[in-house]
């Protein structure tokens, strides 16, 4: 099935500088976390204008959130909530899972709040400038997301029966619009709070979000300062006093409940059709507000802010017990109300109203579209997936959607120098599709730092990714190299395990030994132990450079053996065997006698062997006579060791002892 | 949502590629003005790199992999494909730590404009493949990973058709034969394989024609693999009068026929004509899952597929043709966490609809 593009309305053009897209085009490169663009011009290939155009190149970095030091908090934080999730118990099922759940739900909100308490702290210092102005706006997004986090725990997570469920709605808004507490503050420490001029708002707002306590000690202060109206601030009192309500341990059913409520609601009733607050325009709206009306409420619509406190105190004073499966209606009934046909919902309102029918692929979908980073769709959703919420939705994606958007997230992590540490192990959490995911970005780190690379090895043995770490340490050793540091290039063969490499470097020690006579990295030379075995060539630099040091600390006799063991076991290389020869002379040339007559007619054979394998070639040139008497010469020089030795050992091996 | 930075290139006319390096620290340019030039971010080690010179214009860049060096091929107008090495000065002389560029090799046997060069996936070993307006493809390999002044040429592969651009498969997976795919943007109306995949048979020892896409009849200005995240499938993106996305699935060999290429069943899975115009340019993110491709309308479009593999365009770029200042400049700098519609963030503050 082919998809045709999707309507271009959908997205707004992000704007490079500097190019003129009028009369040019764009070539572009991928990177591992950002994109190359530049100006080009494609149409004409053959003729060149001698006009620059806009000569930069231009690096797109598209997942910055992974750069703000305050968000990385966040990041690590929720990456350990994350990791612990992954752990829980399978076993445990019914109330304790479903207690842990709503657990690890709240501790990623406070992650959240934490996070926005410090981005407010920023914000507020840096108030005018545009800076602090980002922040604020980041602290705005914090919020909404820490506000549908907070929706979805109450309906998919807590599963808040009919009950119960009004009184978490009512926390919710009260969390959320808390505008309430400054006021509260500023009416109480006046002079005389009854005659503040935000008074009546104040105890209208409480009534709104269910404070009815505090309401009633509101009026309390009304009724003490203005006598007239003392009776029926009592009178409202009661009436609030004896709201029945849910509270938690109660023991009465909702049927019992709505019994009592439908009498309340009664009494009240009757109030108003009396006139008791007739005189008192403020009391006897306070009064409709309490019947619920639906008039008198959207009169406060500036105290209640938004539609989903209009449709929480609604609940409040008509409708009590409702049903989750009912709530949908009476949202989108407060939305509609709340709008009145001035607007049009918002995506954040999309979000709570998808949440409010229970369509939880709705919540994520929309949540995906209208944030730009992958964080909250992608741990809200992992959550949701422990519930088993998106199996039960009978959609055989469930589990690719959740692995889709960590990854996702994940993809982005990896572009940050430390934070890829924390990408590793979403990846991990994703069975299906993680492990090929972080085989692609892993080798992608750049390994600035030795410790990096080290790190990122680490990663890759841990979890068997041979081929990871066999190319790393290719890159690693062949870099070296270049760089002429031998040792280095030496260690990270061995640690690829890359034999032909090993060979490589080998040769280049013995290289450099013959022109400086001395060797470079002693240390790792020294210290090779079974990783000598790697490859022949490695071997026999481990154990050339034993001979050097057996001879260093005269242990001449165990020096010989090893010399003349590398020519015969044909550990060494063809091309070598003049200079072990050489190295033999000061052995030969010793007062005593070091090398026995049996290893110096094997020395002989092994010279013989070398000098009858030169080939004749055609017509030597001056350089090559040169060289071919030199040759000649440290040949005849040999032999003539070697005979004085085999003549020396024979005539000692023959003596008899002391003599 | 997005933070762009600008470096000056450095070019005296047209600029025609540019290219990330394997680890995104390093980006080299070919230009009209003959050169191919490399730089890294300012501030970090840079590369004071002499120019690296065609003797014409140069219409593509691309990097090896890092295993390998670091080594960099160009093609150009002037009818070669050429090898770039980076030389780190001697540690006991004046240059010390500081690099240039040489120029390993010189790949003349085209006798038109090379179009494209790209370097095969990595298990292969040094390979590269070029291709012409004449017509051909050519594999060329150093054998010896030291020493970059050898290549031999080991495959001449005829398309018939003037070629503008190839693309290697990345997959690695033993279970699939190592895989060219090659563009034509020849105009003439007879001209009909468009596009052709090519295929390496283990018994001939050569590159054989797996496929042609009959349903590509215009001009191929790009073509691009992507990196395979585990598939069974290969997924083709194509530029040209629009951008399209082929899935190649292939068909499970009988045990009798070992002898030929592999057949594929052949779906188109999206087209998009968002550009309004040609479509010159395709290519992969690294993980596969977004193309970003670029047109005549002068922006670079994003794709991607979510998680029920419909495919979206989920971003735009564009020039406003506003002066560059100096080296950082901040794009449409939305909030973090941030919005694509700012008004998620204002029916937060408690203004939604109502005020």
């Amino acid at each position: 099935m082919t998809n045709t593009g999707a309507s271009a309305s959908a997205t707004v053009p992000r704007w490079i500088p500097g190019v003129n897209s009028q009369k040019k085009q764009m070539c572009f490169d991928w990177g591992p976390g950002e994109m190359l663009v530049c100006e080009t011009s494609f149409n004409k290939k053959e003729k060149s204008e001698m006009v620059a155009g806009c000569p930069f190149i231009h690096i797109i970095r598209k997942d910055i959130d992974v750069y703000s030091k305050i968000l990385r908090k966040l990041f690590n934080e929720s990456h350990g909530i994350f990791v612990g999730l992954q752990r829980i118990e399978e076993e445990l099922t019914g109330k304790s899972r479903k207690a842990q759940l709503v657990r690890v739900s709240k501790n990623y909100r406070s992650v959240i709040r934490a996070c926005m308490e410090e981005m407010h702290q920023f914000a507020v210092a840096d108030k005018d400038s545009a800076i602090g102005r980002q922040f604020s706006s980041q602290v705005s997004i914090l919020s909404a997301v820490e506000l549908i986090w907070n929706l979805c725990e109450i309906l998919f997570i807590e599963v808040a029966p009919a009950g119960p469920l009004l009184l978490y709605l009512l926390d919710w808004v009260r969390l959320h619009v808390c505008e309430v507490d400054s006021l509260s503050a500023d009416v109480l420490g006046s002079e005389n709070p009854s005659k503040h001029e935000s008074f009546w708002n104040l105890v209208t707002t409480l009534v709104l979000q269910g404070r009815l306590d505090e309401a009633r000690q509101m009026l309390s202060k009304e009724a003490d300062s203005n006598p007239t109206s003392a009776g029926m601030c009592r009178v409202l009192g009661d009436l609030m006093r004896t709201m029945p309500i849910l509270s938690p341990g109660n023991t009465q059913t909702l049927t019992e409940l709505e019994l009592r409520w439908q009498h309340w609601h009664e009494e009240c009733e009757r109030h108003l059709q009396d006139g008791t607050f007739a005189s008192n325009p403020h009391l006897e709206s306070l009064c409709k507000v309490l019947l619920g009306d639906d008039a008198a409420l959207l009169e406060h619509k500036e105290l209640l802010s938004n539609w989903y406190h209009f449709l929480v105190t609604r609940l409040l004073y008509s409708q009590p017990t409702v049903k989750p499966m009912d709530l949908h209606l009476y949202a989108q009934s407060s939305l509609d109300l709340f709008l009145g046909g001035e607007s049009s919902p918002e995506p954040l309102d999309n979000i709570l109203m998808a949440a409010f029918e229970f369509d939880i692929h709705q919540v994520i979908k929309e949540c995906s579209i209208a944030l730009s980073n992958w964080w909250f769709v992608a741990h809200l959703t992992d959550l949701l997936d422990h519930c088993k919420l998106l199996q039960s939705h009978n959609l055989y994606f469930g589990s690719n959607m959740r692995e889709f958007l960590l990854l996702e997230y994940a993809s982005g992590l990896f572009a940050h120098h430390s934070l890829w540490q924390l990408g590793v192990d979403y990846c991990d959490h994703c069975p299906e599709l993680g492990r090929v995911s972080l085989e692609l970005h892993i080798e992608r780190i750049p390994l600035t730092t030795e410790q990096k690379a080290l790190k990122v090895l680490r990663v890759c043995e841990q979890r068997q990714m041979t081929e990871q770490v066999r190319s790393i340490c290719k890159v690693l050793a062949m870099k070296a190299v270049r760089n002429n540091r031998l040792g280095s290039a030496l260690s990270w063969s061995i640690r690829a395990k890359d034999a032909a490499f090993a060979t490589l470097v080998s040769d280049r020690f013995l290289r450099d030994y013959c022109e400086r006579g001395c060797f470079s990295d002693l240390d790792l030379i020294d210290n090779l132990g079974p990783a000598m075995m790697l490859s022949d060539r490695l071997t026999f630099l481990g154990k050339y450079r034993e001979f050097h040091r057996l001879y260093g600390e005269k242990c001449f006799v165990d020096a010989a053996s090893l010399l003349l063991s590398l020519m015969t076991s044909q550990i060494a290389p063809r091309s070598f065997w003049m200079t072990l020869l050489t190295d033999a002379l000061p052995l030969l040339e010793q007062k005593q006698v070091i090398f026995s007559a049996e290893q110096t007619y094997e020395l002989l054979r092994c010279l013989e062997d070398l000098t009858s394998g030169r080939p004749l070639c055609g017509e030597p040139d001056a350089q090559q006579l040169q060289d071919d008497d030199i040759e000649t010469t440290k040949v005849e020089i040999l032999r003539l060791a070697l005979a004085r030795n085999l003549a020396r050992s024979i005539i000692k091996e023959g003596s008899l002892e002391g003599s | 949502m997005f933070v762009a930075r600008s470096i000056a290139a450095d070019h005296k006319d047209l600029i025609h590629d540019v290219s990330f390096d394997f680890h995104g620290r390093r980006m080299a340019t070919c230009s009209s003005d003959q050169s191919v030039k490399v730089r890294a971010e300012p501030g970090s080690k840079r590369d004071l790199a002499r120019p690296a010179t065609h003797s014409g214009s140069v219409w593509r860049v691309t990097w090896a992999h890092p295993e390998f060096g670091q080594v960099l091929a160009s093609c150009s107008f002037d009818r070669t494909a050429a090898v770039w090495e980076e030389i780190v000065g001697e540690s006991n002389d004046k240059l010390r730590g500081q690099s240039h560029w040489v120029k390993r090799t010189t790949l003349v046997d085209s006798r038109t404009s090379v179009t494209d060069v790209k370097f095969a996936p990595k298990h292969m070993g040094l390979m590269l493949a070029t291709c012409s307006a004449d017509g051909i493809v050519r594999i060329y390999e150093a054998p010896d990973v030291m020493n970059l002044s050898q290549w031999s040429l080991q495959h001449e592969i005829s398309c018939k058709l003037s070629c503008s651009c190839i693309s290697w498969n990345p997959s690695s997976s033993r279970a699939h034969a190592p895989m060219i795919a090659v563009g034509s943007d020849d105009s003439s109306p007879n001209a009909m394989a468009k596009v052709q995949i090519f295929e390496y048979n283990e018994n001939t020892r050569k590159y054989a024609k797996a496929e042609t896409l009959l349903t590509v009849t215009d001009p191929v200005h790009d073509i691009a693999f992507a990196p395979n995240l585990g598939r069974s499938f290969h997924i083709l993106a194509i530029a040209t009068k629009d951008v399209r996305i082929f899935t190649l699935k292939p068909v499970r060999k009988e045990l009798t026929s070992s002898g030929g290429p592999t057949k594929f069943e052949i779906h188109i899975v999206a087209q998009f004509d968002n550009h309004n115009s040609q479509v010159w340019r395709v290519s992969w993110n690294i993980t596969g899952t977004v193309l970003a491709s670029s047109g005549d309308d002068g922006c670079v479009r994003l794709w991607k597929a979510n998680y029920m593999d419909n495919w979206k365009c989920t971003g735009i770029l564009k020039g406003n043709g506003s002066p560059v200042n100096g080296s950082s400049q901040q794009g449409n700098s939305n909030p973090s966490v941030g919005s694509n519609i700012p008004s998620l963030q204002n029916s937060l503050n408690g203004s939604s609809a109502g005020r």
